[in-house]
């Protein structure tokens, strides 16, 4: 199928009283990864949660592989293969790493019954998931939670990753680890939206950028095009990326 | 489901898993302590005995009360109906076994009761998914709107009943081969009570084995903790809510023939009154723990048959002050539930 994977057209998303995103334009192209950066405030995980259905778009369309999903459940969304690792990471803590895999494949009715070429890629990118198998999430660290999450979002071939902040709170040698996985996902085609604050981290592993104030896109480019100038950095983000470094 | 697998390796890195069995200990450290007090040994095994069956029971209803919390935030004010519900459709379906029910036959007995608790699961069942969907359903996420329809539910409830059945207290009698005491030595135990104490039991064994080992009891405990999360997976939590809803219905229905069984008589305000108990026992345990509500159960049931020996003026106010010591080491009861 031709055109993005994703589309978003005109996107208003308000929650109670207030008015969040303020019409949204967005493409997410097939294969690639494209960024979603902005300050504090500016509507990124709105957006994802959007997406998602966890918050109702108020007006405007959700396309994914041109259907509009703008008026679906979440599980609904979910189910059209699109994961999502949320900033809080969402890990169930009182599950063993193998039960948190195990419910994110929503094919296999037995542990066993997962995809070992999967779990193959899972524990090739974070061995720690290997080593702590039967201990609950709980137990893990903040970087092996990270792990986790964004194992969960994989252990099933999803068409579209939502990663909220994969790098936050994280060490830096953890988030270099959390680099190589990211990138070890796009050799499989994997299509990812990410929302990140770490300018470092996203010019890393972005193809593509979309910058967010005040609950819109503001601009939309390539990640080199953005990482080669200072003076777009300092205008959309208030820090050159040297101020990252 | 089986939490192994086949690519899993041995760990070692990790600090050991030191599970909280403290609260495990409060059982065995309660009846230690009333052996003294009560002084003597048969009295304290029948009052423990008595104690654990009562808690059983308890347990029984109160289950699907914390799940039904956990899972998706709801206050349900009007569980206390399927409770009377259950132990009406006792009398009815027990009053129309006289033949099974007066035979000295622990075998006859036994499918009697067993009919009733059928009965009593499948109606409370039918009826928890209608009350799902006209009461509990309109008014997700409005924790005060939960409090005030749901009562005004038990209280339309509880008036129903009273059409059917009257406003009058139902007679319930024990099956023949139900009544009397086995004695251990000295000790004198209610066979109905050890009956309740083997029921609560497989009922406790066969709710941890779903939630330990199904994919079903996986999601249940997942989305307690983190039902947004759930959802993000793909899966429907308002259907599987509606499952452990009728479920908990259907076990209040079958803790609610136990509970008539164990009074031998029925009033159609015999669910308004246990609700509190019900109420003080979750709390105990942890709003939403299954477990914390076992030990919560037993805890209440051994403390209300102690006091009531020891000290019948205590007993009226003995389960607030057992869930005020307990809040006062665990402010989020026993087995806290870690929530998103």
């Amino acid at each position: 199928m031709s055109g993005p994977l994703l589309e978003l057209q005109g996107v208003h998303t308000h929650i109670g009283a207030y008015h969040i995103l303020h019409g949204v334009d967005l493409e997410v192209a097939r294969g690639e990864l494209t960024v979603l950066l902005g300050r504090n405030g500016a509507g990124k995980t709105t957006t994802l949660r959007s997406i998602m259905g966890l918050w109702h778009v108020s007006s405007g369309t959700v396309r994914f592989e041109g259907e509009d999903i703008g008026a679906f459940e979440t599980p609904e969304v979910a189910r059209r293969g699109i994961a999502y690792v949320p900033e809080n990471m969402g890990i169930f803590a009182d599950l063993t790493v193998c039960e948190n895999l195990f419910l994110a494949a929503r094919g296999a009715k037995r542990a066993e019954d997962m995809d070992p070429g999967r779990l193959e890629l899972i524990f090739g990118q974070f061995p720690a998931l290997k080593r702590f198998w039967q201990h609950p999430a709980g137990l893990l660290s903040g970087g092996q939670k990270q792990m986790l999450a964004v194992a969960r979002a994989i252990v099933e071939p999803r068409k579209l990753l939502l990663v909220d902040e994969p790098s936050k709170g994280l060490a830096p040698a953890i988030i270099q680890n959390m680099v190589g996985a990211v990138r070890e996902l796009k050799r499989t085609d994997t299509t990812i939206l990410l929302v990140e604050q770490n300018f470092n981290f996203a010019r890393q592993v972005g193809d593509r950028v979309a910058v967010m104030d005040g609950g819109r896109i503001v601009h939309a480019g390539t990640m080199a095009a953005l990482a080669a100038d200072e003076a777009l950095q300092q205008r959309l983000l208030g820090l050159s990326l040297a101020a990252h470094q | 489901m089986s939490a192994s697998s086949p690519t899993a390796p041995a760990s070692d890195a990790l600090p050991a898993v030191r599970p909280d069995r403290l609260p495990l200990f409060l059982i065995p450290v309660l009846a230690l302590v009333a052996l003294p007090l009560v002084k003597s040994f048969s009295t304290w095994v029948t009052l423990t005995f008595a104690g654990l069956a009562m808690g059983m029971i308890i347990f029984i209803i109160a289950s699907g009360l914390t799940i039904v919390f956990g899972l998706m935030d709801v206050l349900n004010f009007g569980h206390g109906v399927f409770i009377t519900l259950g132990a009406f459709l006792a009398t009815a379906v027990l009053g129309t076994m006289t033949d099974w029910t007066g035979r000295d036959s622990l075998l006859f007995n036994l499918l009697a009761v067993l009919a009733a608790m059928l009965v009593a699961v499948a109606v409370t069942g039918v009826v928890g998914l209608a009350f799902e969907r006209v009461i509990i359903r309109p008014v997700y996420g409005q924790p005060l709107k939960q409090i005030m329809i749901t009562m005004g539910g038990a209280i339309v409830g509880e008036e129903l009943i009273k059409v059917v059945w009257g406003p009058q207290a139902i007679p319930l009698p024990l099956p023949v081969a139900f009544r009397g005491s086995i004695l251990f030595g000295e000790a004198a135990v209610e066979r109905y009570r050890l009956i309740a104490v083997v029921i609560g039991l497989i009922v406790f064994a066969a709710m941890f084995w779903v939630l330990a080992r199904t994919k079903i009891g996986l999601l249940i405990r997942a989305g307690v903790q983190d039902g947004e999360m759930v959802e993000s997976l793909g899966y429907r939590i308002r259907r599987l809510f509606v499952g452990v809803f009728v479920t908990g219905a259907a076990l209040a229905g079958l803790g609610g023939v136990l509970w008539g069984l164990y009074q031998q008589s029925v009033i159609p305000q015999m669910g308004e009154l246990v609700i509190v108990l019900l109420f003080i026992v979750i709390i105990i345990g942890g709003m939403g723990s299954v477990g914390g509500c076992f030990i919560g159960a037993l805890l209440v049931g051994l403390v209300s048959n102690y006091a009531g020996f020891l000290a019948p003026k205590v007993a009226l106010f003995s389960n607030i002050l057992l869930m005020v010591i307990v809040l006062l080491w665990r402010p989020e009861g026993l087995y806290p539930v870690g929530k998103r």
